[in-house]
């Protein structure tokens, strides 16, 4: 109970004025931030760093500094979903699996359901996630810290098995566009070693590696623009949708339907969110895999499914949360993101570590009682929003592709001010057009191009330390996990010899 | 409508002094001043200690008004460092590019010739302090001494694990030389960050570190670390109890460097500018209190000196790496 007493008191000090007021100013700063491809919670986060020493100039303590960098946070996640919703970009990374099947809905006229279960989701992840961190949160630090490298691996393992082991999809396929996302993935200097691999040319942007974000913003702003004038080539196959008291009605009803996906994604991306090294992109991929797995028709993902849609919103947004964790108690960030709030913290003048909570209950307990005032807040401004965003499906397919052409390139430049970035984008972008034509699926390249750079050096560290294979397996954590994914992975390589070996019967 | 107008003319008139100000500014100082923002490359990633410091140095800056422009920060932390030394190398207006370094600053180039960098070259802008290190044990292996450490990870042999940010780095040449000097087998394992090799001490994933203290002191205050050595040269003011290796009779410190650096090319104007700008920094009361907190020495360094302490810590590095074979 004592727990709740510094809740109640948190959300109190959350609720003054100054505090408030932070939190809405950042909720829709980081919205906006979130809805603009490129862009993402991590930009607009370090961009304001500095400007916290002012507030904090101001307010005294790093509370209300720290207030509004999280609210920035929370508003970015919510926001993500809105461009990969109505554009068909990815507004920021954490946000890729969100197209999946927002965009076939809205491509239905169904986008007002899309955008309504984008953030009722956000909204039940967020909640649920803020109740796990404020019961659990020293527990949890404890679990976090019995991850070691054999552990992320096998989790990493996983969720691969999760990707490949999904019905419906060409297994072989699948397979091979794991692989070829695995070498992209690779590019740029091994982290055992230090030495440079696959710099092709010798271009120096390739030694920093490939870029996440310019992948996802040439695969689904570039590569599905093509793809839409390629399969219409007459006028827009976007239908409209109308604005009024009915459609959110309805839009309430569909979300009923998801609420398998919601609860997936809130748990799934907590526990990945909670994990150093993982974050929200890796939590969100997950969720939308399980899901899809799970569910009685796989097939129909991809095609536009409500579920597709909350589970990885869901997922996003439990695990921004998730990753405050270890960045409080551990000192180490989940995510980028809170890599540059840590970095905050020190300005501040704070110690992270598993003390935190103890010397510093002043700090901590009125950010925990800002993320509930802030994913109010944030849902609350995004849901008066939504017909705005409708109204930007309205625009006209001649005046839309050039839109997201232009917001393509402005948004991969704007990430890491590199041109390199840019030029790759639309090559990644013809390259995206043109697996979608031979039929391979998308998804999983992406997916393989955000856990490698995770599953990589953990599965290196692992074997360097343990020099064996097994260890995988007998480890009490690991092995279970393990297991569960070789299942997964040989399941539909079995059910196709199966397949094969009937039909010649 | 009047308000709308009245707000419009009211913008107007700040910017209009704003950039009068900023004319005056510009009019009634002396030499080289920027005249666009500043390109502030951090030779690390983010969250890491290098980075944390850049992000305080470029938030006392903001805070204090130091600079006529901003610092516009970007992490380029590729191949221990090589990515950020290409792009100052090849940076289009040096005199705009300034950059932190580590001790990677020597290593890289000397490790990896074919990137063609001459860290001579580079304008020797400040040094703004020497990180320390320590070597850290979990609390519950029961190891309470240098010597104890000593001879259980003799008897562990190669299964006794040091895990390090980066191979062939400070954590790799502090490993290499506890190998070699007291005639242990450990393992190293490089890691992305400190901060992950100091959770998986603590998560009794690995035996030992060799963290600096800014990374290890969260779990330094809790208790689930402890510190056997310093490899410094006086014990250090935080950690009082701990003996330094040359205590042990050992002749060995090590440090590493946390200075800023100017893109090869910059004007001796430019240099001299941010050279005052980093000694402001440097003497900002946030930056000594930071100093202090995570235990980092060394003073403020700058022009001639600097390059002079670069001279001798590139011969001393190239001598260690010579020694462990890293470079023929």
């Amino acid at each position: 109970m004592e727990v709740l007493g510094h809740l109640f008191e948190g959300i109190l000090i959350a609720l003054e004025p100054v505090n408030l007021g932070l939190a809405i100013i950042g909720v829709i700063i980081g919205l906006f931030v979130g809805a603009m491809p490129g862009l993402g919670s991590v930009n607009g986060v370090a961009i304001l760093l500095p400007f916290t020493f002012v507030i904090q100039g101001f307010t005294g303590g790093a509370t209300s500094p720290m207030i509004f960098l999280a609210s920035i946070y929370y508003g970015a996640m919510y926001g993500g979903a809105i461009s990969s919703i109505t554009l068909g970009i990815p507004g920021a990374s954490t946000a890729v699996a969100t197209t999946f099947d927002g965009r076939p809905l809205a491509m239905k006229g169904q986008a007002h359901v899309a955008l309504m279960a984008a953030a009722l989701a956000s909204f039940i992840g967020a909640t649920i996630s803020n109740i796990l961190f404020t019961g659990f949160a020293p527990l949890l630090a404890s679990v976090a810290l019995n991850f070691g490298n054999p552990e992320i691996f096998a989790l990493m393992l996983l969720a691969f098995a999760t990707f490949a082991g999904l019905g419906g999809d060409d297994f072989p396929k699948t397979i091979f566009s794991i692989c070829f996302g695995l070498a992209l993935s690779a590019v740029g200097f091994d982290i055992i070693s230090g030495e440079p691999r696959l710099i092709f040319f010798d271009i120096q942007g390739f030694s920093h590696g490939i870029r996440f974000l310019v992948l996802a913003i040439g695969i689904y702003g570039i590569g599905e623009m093509l793809w839409t004038i390629n399969t219409s080539r007459y006028g827009s196959s976007m239908s409209n949708v109308e604005v009024n008291f009915a459609s959110i009605v309805y839009a309430l009803k569909q979300f009923k339907g998801a609420w398998k996906g919601t609860l997936i994604g809130s748990f799934i991306g907590f526990f990945v969110g909670i994990l150093p090294a993982a974050g929200a992109t890796p939590g969100s991929l997950m969720a939308y895999g399980v899901t899809k797995m799970t569910s009685r028709d796989p097939s129909k993902y991809g095609k536009g499914v409500v579920d597709g849609v909350a589970a990885p919103e869901a997922a996003n947004n439990s695990a921004s949360t998730g990753a405050m964790l270890p960045m409080m108690t551990l000192g180490i960030p989940g995510s980028p993101t809170t890599a540059v709030l840590l970095a905050g913290m020190v300005i501040w003048g704070l110690q992270p570590g598993p003390l935190l909570f103890t010397n510093q209950p002043d700090f901590v307990w009125p950010l925990i009682g800002s993320f509930y005032i802030s994913n109010f807040v944030a849902v609350a401004v995004n849901i008066m929003f939504i017909p705005i965003f409708l109204w930007m499906l309205r625009m006209p397919f001649t005046i839309l592709a050039p839109t997201i052409f232009v917001l393509s390139l402005v948004g991969t430049y704007a990430a890491y001010l590199d041109m390199f970035d840019v030029w790759l984008m639309v090559l990644v972008g013809f390259g995206g057009f043109f697996m979608r034509i031979l039929d391979y699926p998308v998804a999983p390249a992406v997916l393989a191009i955000v856990l490698g750079p995770i599953a990589e050096p953990t599965l290196r560290q692992t074997l360097l330390q343990y020099e064996t294979f097994t260890i995988f397996f007998t480890r009490p954590i690991a092995g279970p996990i393990t297991i569960c994914a070789v299942i997964l992975i040989f399941l539909p390589a079995i059910q196709l010899i199966l397949r094969k070996m009937r039909s010649k019967a | 409508m009047s308000i709308l107008k009245k707000l419009a003319t009211g913008f107007v008139a700040a910017g209009m002094t704003i950039s009068a100000m900023s004319g005056f500014a510009l009019a009634d100082g002396h030499g080289w001043k920027p005249n666009k923002p500043i390109d502030f490359i951090i030779m690390a990633g983010k969250g890491g200690g290098a980075d944390k410091m850049a992000r305080l140095m470029q938030a006392i800056v903001e805070k204090e008004g130091l600079a006529e422009r901003p610092l516009v920060p970007t992490n380029k932390s590729g191949g221990s460092g090589a990515e950020a030394l290409i792009a100052a190398k090849s940076a289009n207006d040096p005199d705009h590019t300034i950059m932190v370094t580590l001790n990677s600053f020597y290593t890289t180039p000397l490790r990896q010739p074919g990137l063609d960098v001459d860290v001579m070259t580079f304008a020797p802008v400040a040094r703004m302090a020497e990180d320390t290190f320590l070597l850290w044990v979990h609390k519950d292996s029961g190891i309470t001494s240098f010597e104890q450490w000593l001879e259980v990870a003799k008897s562990e042999g190669k299964n006794w694990v040091m895990g390090g940010t980066g191979s062939n780095s400070e954590d790799n040449i502090i490993t290499d030389f506890l190998n070699d000097n007291f005639g242990l087998s450990m393992k190293y394992i490089p890691y992305k960050g400190g901060g992950a090799v100091a959770k998986d001490v603590a998560g009794k994933q690995i035996n030992s570190s060799v963290n600096n203290p800014s990374e290890a002191l969260g779990f330094y205050e809790s208790g689930d670390m402890i510190a056997l050595v310093a490899f410094t040269d006086e014990r250090l003011p935080m950690f009082p109890d701990v003996p330094t290796l040359r205590e042990k009779g050992v002749d060995f410190s090590y440090f590493m460097q946390r200075s800023v650096v100017g893109a090869p090319g910059m004007s001796a104007e430019a240099e001299a500018y941010y050279s005052g700008l980093f000694e402001k920094v440097y003497n900002s009361a946030d930056w000594q209190d930071y100093k202090s907190k995570k235990s980092l020495m060394g003073d403020l360094m700058s022009g001639d000196e600097l390059m002079a302490y670069w001279k001798v810590q590139r011969a001393n590095h190239e001598t260690i790496l010579r020694a462990s074979g890293a470079i023929q």
